[in-house]
């Protein structure tokens, strides 16, 4: 990284390069200390005893029972809770222990610490639990009825919020629209939740080591429900295995504190992959109606669009969620026009927060359908509809806000359409396996059709509506050594690899090691929201700058110079004035330093009642190519090849960068194709990775991905996040192949509404008997 | 949680556990019993003797009888070893329904004696074995009987073995001809089956078994369907004609009676089970042809 354009010196690992993982290898050969790994001496087991109603009186709860069992030390219930007794991410709505009232399947109503698993097994039996079923609010359209009594005392209406903007009066020349609908996905995570809560001798204070995505904001409301100030609780972060926001509401830690603190001892808490759906937010089931009006060259005059997203019991991120729906709902796409109504509510059903894409995906998938219909609409095209709709820099989005992040939407769609495409179906000798229906033998090449589509998106990165986003970080040299310390959570995204990458192009130091991560430096905000690259990337880079100008007023001191000579070239200093060059390996012998740096991003501000505002941080676009093999009279769908284009400002570890797209394509696909927890009655029918279905390596295509690397100059060395677009419009790219296949075959078949779609979505085009 | 296990070494210990002790439960490749005790929807209770079936030789023959034209597979045999030789080439079918079960770790693991006592109607292997028109060795104190694989089960989870009986081994005839097995999932690979379905196209009998998974309580052996496609089909130039085909498809549908859960919808069972009867025949012929 040289902007002296003098000589590139070498260093290893900076910024630009793809050095490996630290926690890499380990991983890879299962010797990675995952949270659910840790253990302690002396340790208990807890559970938790969860509700089997979806909505029920609590009219009485017996322990003895359970308490009488050899090896049970303590049972605990909301009565136990010494603090406050609710806790949530935005409000606190949602009860560490039910108390009175139970309003989803798998609420947590007490629990229980206890020698070994066994034991907690038959103790959360014998305990005794007296219901009175209430009816449960089960359909989300009946929740936004004002008629429908309240299944929480803060009202079954989460937020309502409307963008409404320019001349509602205008009519396209052309007019498509449909209703849509996105099934709830599970996060999926391979790591479950668990924490072990290590009590203080004198029980005054607790440190909890658990999988999550932000430190602090568990802090704050684990100490609350302790009623234990801040500085006596330590939250370190336990090795997470992946996080995809399912971990961003708490789940265990108050519990497992609330039982380490009561007995004394280690108490270790882990969920099965069957608790694990129970335990953590999905992502929203939505309905959706669109109108788009167009003129007849296909240029969008108008967007009409009402969403209905299904919050769950509890309220989580569900405001925030809805608010990234209706403000992205024009996609990357300029529009003067819209009218856009929004509305999450409260049911019975379970919990749902936040989940890659947040928001997005669901405005993406319907959005994209409608652009395929309009292209169809107006004889063009689906890139050329899209191309001649393009967003640019500048231009002014439906919440009135100018888009000032480099928004490269034309380019991107220019690069979809210079991709070469794979073969042609048939046209090499494929294995039976490699056909759709994969390995069941179901299809051969005369049963297959070939389809392609596109979807593109725009999303926001960080933090909105005004909320003081943040991130710590804390850079140390010393002995030659750089240390740096930070509370980001590192989920499987790559933080680790990435910081030591700035610390070493910013300082020229290829020495860089890192703290643990804990709550014993600032808060590094959430693992979300792409943010992570660009806040923490951007505390450390912050951080580091100050050590080098520490470095340089040092050395500016002893030699007589000013120091804004000296500049980082590689691994040495330079003096640019005179040209000369020393080791900044020898430079900094004997030099400490300690610098501790709060980046903040731009102040964003609410949304008014139309929802007008410049609400949002910065963008960044993406645009998918899915290529898919369909056997129409199975509806069975092989995908052959994703290609993507990606908005990235620059990437600062490729390989990294592509890690991102792959396995959020990956996401992306198995919410078009199979993904979707399936609720009867607020009860899961599909609570385990046999009946839930995420994408294997025989349903996951090759990935050809071209970046677009243009610095945004608002983002810290010029970076993008990178971790939601690849999910977002991948889904409907490939619902918009799976259609081009069948329309292929069959001239105008019926139009793909839902996801994730069923084998009888597309049979029904050859066998009316499957419709809905 | 710990439970004893007991590891008897041969059929005679084996036996002789099942008359002595009063409950016992038996444990080949653990795919299903394992997943029940972590799912905690079965628990082994203090009374219970897990039998471990791992040990017992005779349980893991691949025996070839050329003068019965008859292949014999222990009970104890996993679904890997079905890839191989000789059953690749003797029971195809059966191959194919092997490659379908699950990932390489379960196929190591998973047994297809196993496959027919969980007695699953989405068992991949059962239906091959009903297609082929298997016989099952059941073993206990009281001595063997012999039963049609489909008869095993009676129901989802239910089956005629008695407390004290086990699966020996599983006996099927080398049938010359073609066979196939189909099966539908809603991924590409690991997935239990939403519909199955097996063709045998016996040239020694000139006759056809067509056997369907995931479609009624148990595995089922499409009668009337095997039976017209028998006679229609034009065995000297191996040819059918598109309405019998078309018919088949329908005798097929009618005799399943599958149910709507969280895999699948009823009407899409029936439609694919009547898709792939008709493909597998289609296949089997041509393939016929070609190697004519």
């Amino acid at each position: 990284m040289s902007d002296l354009g003098i000589r590139e010196s070498s260093l290893t690992g900076g910024l630009g390069q793809s050095p490996l993982r630290p926690d890499g290898i380990a991983k890879s050969e299962g010797a990675y200390e995952f949270s659910s790994d840790l253990s302690a001496d002396n340790m208990l087991i807890g559970k938790t005893l969860r509700s089997p109603h979806q909505h029920a009186r609590i009219v009485s709860i017996d322990t003895a029972p359970a308490l009488a069992i050899t090896g049970v030390h303590r049972i605990i219930t909301a009565d136990d809770v010494p603090g406050k007794p609710t806790y949530g991410l935005i409000s606190s709505d949602q009860p560490v222990f039910a108390a009175d009232v139970v309003r989803y399947i798998g609420e947590p109503i007490a629990a229980v610490v206890a020698d070994d698993e066994d034991i907690c097994a038959r103790a959360i039996e014998a305990i005794e639990v007296v219901y009175e079923v209430l009816p449960a609010l089960a359909d989300a359209r009946l929740a936004k009825d004002p008629n429908t009594p309240s299944i929480h005392p803060d009202g079954n209406v989460i937020r309502e919020q409307n963008v409404v903007t320019g001349d509602l009066s205008v009519v396209g020349d052309v007019i498509v629209e449909d209703h849509y609908s996105i099934g709830m996905q599970d996060q999926a995570f391979l790591g479950l939740e668990s924490a072990l809560a290590i009590p203080d001798e004198d029980r005054a204070g607790v440190e909890c080591h658990v999988a999550t995505q932000w430190l602090h904001e568990d802090l704050g409301q684990v100490a609350a429900c302790l009623d234990l100030p801040t500085s006596a609780v330590r939250l370190v972060l336990g090795g997470v295995g992946g996080a995809f926001g399912g971990r961003e509401d708490l789940s265990l830690q108050v519990h497992v504190c609330l039982l380490a603190l009561a007995t004394g001892r280690p108490v270790k808490m882990h969920y099965s992959r069957s608790e694990s759906f129970l335990g953590h937010v999905h992502r929203h089931p939505a309905e959706i109606w669109m109108r788009h009006h167009a003129t007849s060259e296909g240029i969008l005059v108008k967007i009409e669009a009402e969403f209905v997203f299904d919050g769950g019991a509890y309220a989580s991120t569900s405001s925030a969620v809805l608010v990234n729906a209706v403000t992205h709902a024009q996609g990357p796409y300029r529009c003067e026009n819209a009218e856009v109504k929004g509305i999450a509510v409260r049911t019975n059903n379970l919990p749902c927060g936040a989940m890659r894409g947040f928001g997005v995906v669901q405005a993406c998938f319907a959005h994209e359908r409608q652009m395929d219909l309009l292209a169809q609409a107006c004889g063009l095209d689906p890139l050329e509809i899209r191309r001649r709709n393009a967003m640019s820099t500048g231009d002014r989005l439906i919440t009135g806000q100018v888009v000032e992040s480099v928004a490269p939407v034309s380019e991107i769609i220019e690069g979809l359409s210079r991709m070469p495409f794979p073969e042609g179906a048939g046209a090499v000798e494929q294995h039976p396996y490699e056909m759709p229906g994969g390995a069941g033998n179901t299809t051969r090449p005369g049963d297959v059709v070939r389809g392609i589509g596109y979807g593109l998106s725009i999303k926001n990165l960080m933090y909105s509506e005004a909320f003081d986003d943040y991130s710590t970080a804390r850079c140390q040299l010393r002995d030659g050594i750089v240390t740096l310390k930070f509370a980001t959570a590192e989920v499987g995204q790559g933080f680790i690899t990435i910081a030591p990458q700035i610390a070493r192009s910013t300082l020229g130091l290829e020495e860089v090691e890192l703290d643990a991560i804990d709550t014993n430096v600032g808060s590094a905000g959430s693992t979300s929201a792409s943010r992570q690259t660009w806040m923490s990337g951007g505390a450390v880079e912050a951080a580091c700058l100050r050590v080098r100008e520490l470095v340089y007023q040092h050395v500016a001191t002893t030699q007589g110079t000013d120091p804004l000579v000296y500049a980082i070239d590689g691994a040495e200093l330079v003096n640019t004035s005179t040209g000369d060059r020393r080791p900044m390996t020898e430079v900094v012998v004997g030099l400490e330093f300690d610098e501790e740096v709060e980046y903040r991003h731009r102040p964003t501000v609410p949304l008014d009642e139309n929802g007008q505002g410049d609400c949002h941080t910065a963008f960044a676009f993406v645009g998918h190519r899915a290529v898919v093999d369909v056997d129409i009279e199975l509806g069975l769908v092989r995908v052959v090849e994703m290609s993507t284009v990606q908005d990235v400002g620059r990437a600062l570890n490729p390989l990294s960068v592509t890690g991102q797209i792959e396995g959020g394509i990956a996401q992306g696909l198995g919410l078009a194709l199979m993904e979707e927890i399936i609720q009867r009655d607020g009860r899961i029918m599909n609570p385990s990775f046999t009946d839930y279905l995420i994408p294997t390596i025989a349903d996951m295509p090759p990935v050809v991905a071209e970046l677009i690397e243009i610095p945004d100059p608002q983002a810290p060395m010029g970076a993008k996040g990178v971790g939601e677009p690849p999910t977002i419009s991948s889904t409907p790219a490939v619902i918009s192949a799976v259609q081009d296949a069948m329309n292929t075959a069959y001239g105008s078949a019926p139009h793909l509404r839902r996801v994730p779609l069923q084998p009888s979505d597309v049979a029904k085009t050859v066998n009316a008997g499957l419709g809905d | 949680m710990c439970v004893p296990v007991a590891h008897p070494q041969s059929i005679e210990q084996l036996t002789a556990l099942l008359r002595d002790e009063p409950k016992t439960v038996l444990l080949a490749g653990g795919t299903d019993l394992m997943v029940a005790l972590n799912h905690g929807s079965q628990r082994i209770g203090p009374d219970e003797l897990v039998v471990s079936l791992k040990e017992v030789p005779e349980l893991s023959i691949i025996e070839v009888d050329h003068v019965q034209r008859l292949l014999r597979i222990g009970a104890g045999v996993n679904w890997d070893e079905l890839l191989g030789a000789p059953v690749d080439t003797l029971a195809p079918c059966l191959t194919q329904a092997a490659r379908t079960v699950g990932s390489h770790q379960i196929r190591t693991a998973g047994t297809i004696g196993g496959n027919i006592a969980t007695a699953s109607p989405a068992g991949d292997g059962v239906c091959a074995l009903v297609a082929l028109g298997a016989v099952a060795v059941l073993t206990s104190p009281e001595g063997q009987r012999r039963v049609a694989v489909e008869d095993v089960a009676t129901g989802p989870k239910r089956s005629v073995l008695a407390n004290d009986e086990f699966i020996e081994s599983i006996e099927m005839p080398i049938v010359d001809g073609w066979q196939g097995y189909s099966k539908i999932g809603t991924r590409n690979a690991m997935v239990i089956s939403v519909a199955g379905v097996a063709v045998v196209l016996s040239a020694d009998s000139n006759s056809c078994r067509i056997a369907l998974g995931s479609v009624g309580p148990t595995v089922m052996l499409a009668d009337n369907a095997s039976t017209f496609a028998g006679d229609s089909i034009d065995w000297t130039n191996k040819e059918i004609s598109a309405d019998s085909l078309e018919r088949i498809s329908e005798l097929v549908r009618q005799v399943a009676s599958p149910i709507d859960d969280h895999r699948s919808t009823a009407t899409y069972r029936s439609h694919s089970v009547g898709v792939l009867a008709r493909r597998l025949i289609e296949r089997g012929l041509q393939e016929m042809r070609n190697s004519i």
